[in-house]
């Protein structure tokens, strides 16, 4: 980025249109908006650290559940996705280099290229997401450990979603057992969490291969999954209304050596949306 | 011996009646050029009165809530109605009116100008983190006509997931979203202005001491308030979607919840008093006339309580269970606040020494914070000690230490930069002898509330509690008193600020011989603040600023020498 704003600097240190009433000079303006932005960059990565510390503690408390649950997640799909994203940071960051050498329609084709690969990594994102729906490997409260509701779960999708909070008044075993009154008898992949804090206690979870009887509480993976990838994949979307954006004000001529400022800040943003994914793909399919 | 500086540019209106007629108060005129507008001036003042719209509002429960505890069993409302009020209390008053009432309405006033810049670094980011402020209160108004909320406002499940039977909860926490969300850009706009626009010859240590305040609170609104937006929503997925983070009957870990929330909310408490700090430091010095002592010291103990208010939230959680390795470290780490802190205190002090100190309105608050946050401050060490904490815990010793830090540090500091600025704001003079008694009134009303809950806490009295043992009347019913007092002084304090507004004496450019930029440019300021960029000088050197009878302010002079050439 630095080389850029020299660049940039070196071109353009005469008041110009763009420039706002309160800068002095057009240098001066990208480098507020550059610092600007990876401020913002840093309260996003603030944003997923919440999550990434529940997933700490949850993987550290319980790491059978972890190795048990996440073969349910196709590595395969997952590896796709990344190598989807790493392309696409790529054509980003070439769309940045077009537009700032006046390459006009070099820089529209790489932003739709970039644009195509948001679209493939959601698709793909939809097939996992499918996928868990049917099998029932959801979170919380939704999760039905067996592969044999899955039709339950999918005839009754309205369970689900959209049922406003009842406001329970009772305790949570209560909305426990409401959750599992369909197989007839209490889960026993619902127990309540361990008594008192864990802190910094290693429980006695050995690295012995398990089975589902052995394994308590698979929902917290899948509630941790499906946060981290849903949030993520709000920030794909929010990154692609982005790129679509300056792809039509690249397309209009908006952009110029002089000044192509909104281009590379799209293009900071989305390299922060590759880079979360490239730490959450290994935390939730690679585990070992 | 003096003549008028001729370096002053007099880009300031030549005549007062100029600046009465052309600033930008006035152009562009109508309501449109207010709601889109982009000037940090107008936005600070919309930010102004909308916070003490809140205020207002949160008052009214407090007033609500002390009647209520007049007496034993119920006075005036029921249990349901008192567990609301007091949830809605604390939300409105944190999150809707300390946390941005200084940075938003003052600092968003007078940062740009004190480095002499026509506005900040995004001025349309700044309009859009107003607007996020107004839906999040609105969001919060909405709450209450959906049923309400009793959960306190640490909103701590599995109560906040499950039992809460209002509907206002997740709307609440929606509105707390977008505030954090408008508290973020707010400080991203000032790092950045502070960084990129100040002018050639203000080097960090020759910014007035108020802006390094608002930068060390803007790196904590930065880097703690998007780990409260995500607390928030998990809790709000928690409630509707049952994902099972924080339910200890889904196999969640409420601890993990109140870990996240203390990690905002501990550094929230610097966001509140850092800029109370900075307000200080600047009237200190200009009430004194005389240079701030330890510039950079007070500069750095900004920064300090920056950093180590990261490092304390455990200090919350001393009886939900933690390990008691981590409860040892977090108590230490919690003394190592106070060292900055106190750093202040007596570099005030110092300041102070020597002076020709003039009681203006401005300066009984800096002094009255100096006292008040004396007791609130060392009251926090007994609760960061961990034998007497287990006692103390959830008893109104927790409620009058952090009323002493919050609404007596930082509320009581936000008044005196009100008065301080109020006739840079709106070009008027308030009266001084009301300003005054309206003063004393707080300060009594305010320790006349508190004080007793000090006593109250120690004897047992726990926080939050409709109903008390009769023994407690006494103590409630002085409490009681107290806030009606602070009520009266609070209405006194509007009826005389909104009279100024009209019958109030126009204001000079310079009516407390400040040194810093703001008061270079006319009041109140015109549009763009400078036309050219002002020459900077040291922000605390009073010596060439003299009191002009003809305009009743003070103006920058050029001293003659004695010997004007020798060769």
């Amino acid at each position: 980025m630095s080389t850029a704003a020299k660049t940039h600097a070196s071109l353009t240190d005469t008041p110009q249109a763009h420039v706002a009433h309160h800068f002095h000079t057009a240098s001066q303006q990208f480098e507020a908006a550059v610092q600007g932005m990876w401020i913002f960059l840093a309260t996003e990565i603030l944003l997923f650290s919440g999550l990434f510390c529940a997933y700490a503690v949850f993987r550290t408390n319980h790491p059978e559940v972890f190795e048990y649950a996440h073969q349910f997640l196709s590595k395969p799909l997952g590896a796709i996705n990344t190598v989807i994203l790493l392309c696409s940071s790529f054509t980003m960051a070439a769309a940045v280099w077009a537009s700032q050498h006046g390459r006009r329609r070099t820089a529209v084709a790489l932003l739709c290229l970039t644009l195509l690969g948001g679209f493939g990594f959601l698709g793909i994102k939809f097939v996992e997401y499918e996928h868990k729906w049917k099998e029932g490997l959801l979170w919380g409260i939704h999760y039905q450990r067996h592969a044999e509701n899955a039709s339950a779960a999918a005839e009754a999708p309205a369970v689900a979603f959209g049922e406003p909070a009842a406001p329970a008044a009772g305790s949570a075993s209560e909305n426990i057992e409401a959750a599992t009154a369909e197989t007839g008898e209490p889960d026993p992949a619902f127990r309540p969490a361990s008594l008192g804090p864990p802190g910094l206690r290693r429980t006695a979870a050995s690295a012995a291969p398990r089975t589902e009887q052995q394994v308590h509480n698979v929902q917290t993976f899948f509630g941790v999954y499906f946060l981290m990838t849903g949030l993520h994949g709000l920030h794909v979307i929010a990154g692609m209304a982005l790129i679509a954006w300056v792809a039509w004000r690249a397309l209009k001529g908006a952009f110029s050596p002089a000044y192509f400022t909104p281009v590379a800040m799209v293009g900071l943003y989305w390299h922060l949306v590759d880079v979360i994914w490239i730490y959450l793909f290994p935390l939730l399919y690679l585990i070992h | 011996m003096s003549v008028i500086d001729p370096t002053v540019p007099t880009a300031l209106p030549s005549s007062a009646e100029d600046a009465a007629s052309d600033n930008y108060l006035t152009r562009p005129s109508g309501l449109r050029s207010w709601l889109f507008t982009v000037d940090h001036k107008r936005i600070g003042v919309m930010y102004l009165v909308s916070i003490l719209t809140a205020f207002l509002l949160g008052g009214i429960f407090a007033i609500l809530l002390r009647t209520e505890l007049l007496g034993p069993q119920k006075t005036v409302i029921e249990a349901d109605t008192y567990n609301q009020f007091f949830t809605l209390h604390g939300a409105i008053m944190i999150f809707l009116v300390i946390i941005p009432s200084i940075p938003a309405t003052l600092g968003n006033f007078v940062l740009p100008i004190m480095l002499g810049a026509k506005d900040l670094a995004f001025p349309r980011l700044n309009l859009l983190s107003y607007y996020l402020y107004l839906g999040g209160a609105l969001l919060a108004l909405l709450a209450i006509v959906l049923g309400g909320v009793d959960t306190g406002w640490t909103f701590y499940p599995p109560y906040s997931i499950e039992a809460a039977p209002y509907n206002g909860v997740i709307v609440v926490l929606a509105g707390v979203f977008l505030l954090g969300f408008s508290s973020i850009l707010t400080g991203l706009n000032f790092v950045v202005t502070i960084h990129k626009l100040r002018p050639p010859g203000m080097g960090w240590f020759r910014m007035p001491l108020f802006l390094w305040s608002l930068y060390a609170t803007s790196i904590i609104q930065i880097l703690a308030t998007p780990v409260l937006g995500v607390t928030v929503l998990l809790l709000i997925v928690e409630r509707t979607l049952k994902f099972g983070i924080f339910h200890p009957g889904l196999g969640g870990d409420p601890i993990l919840y109140q870990h996240f929330f203390w990690f905002y909310s501990h550094p929230a408490v610097y966001i509140m008093i850092l800029p109370a700090m900075g307000i200080v430091s600047e009237l200190v010095s200009v009430f004194s006339r005389k240079h701030i002592f330890g510039y950079p010291f007070i500069a750095f103990s900004s920064v300090a309580i920056a950093m180590f208010g990261f490092f304390v939230w455990g200090h919350h959680m001393f009886v939900s269970g933690q390990s008691p390795l981590v409860t040892v470290l977090f108590s230490l780490l919690t003394y190592s606040v106070s060292i900055p802190s106190a750093v202040k205190v007596f570099n005030w002090l110092a300041t102070m020494h020597g002076g020709s100190i003039s009681l203006k309105t401005p300066m009984l608050y800096a002094l009255g914070f100096v006292f008040l946050f004396g007791i609130g401050g060392l009251t926090g060490l007994f609760l960061g000690a961990l034998a007497t904490d287990v006692h103390l815990h959830d008893t109104y010793f927790v409620v009058s230490h952090f009323h002493y830090v919050m609404l007596g540090s930082a509320l009581i500091a936000m008044l005196g930069g009100m008065h301080y600025w109020w006739p840079k704001i709106t070009g008027r003079m308030y009266s001084e002898r009301w300003g005054v008694t309206a003063f004393v009134l707080v300060i009594i009303g305010f320790n006349l509330t508190f004080f007793p809950q000090f006593i109250m806490g120690t004897h047992g009295m726990p926080r939050r509690y409709y109903n008390y043992p009769p023994e407690f009347t006494f103590l409630n019913q002085l409490s009681t008193t107290g806030s009606y007092i602070m009520a009266v002084s609070f209405v006194l304090m509007a009826a005389y600020l909104l009279h100024s507004l009209v019958r109030g004496r126009r204001a000079p450019a310079n009516p407390w011989g400040g040194a810093t930029l703001e008061w270079q440019c006319s009041s109140p300021p015109p549009t763009y603040n400078f036309e050219t960029p002002p020459p900077v000088r040291d922000p605390y050197d009073f010596r060439n600023i003299e009191y002009d009878p003809a305009s009743g302010g003070y103006r920058r002079i050029v001293p003659v020498p004695a010997t004007v050439s020798k060769g």
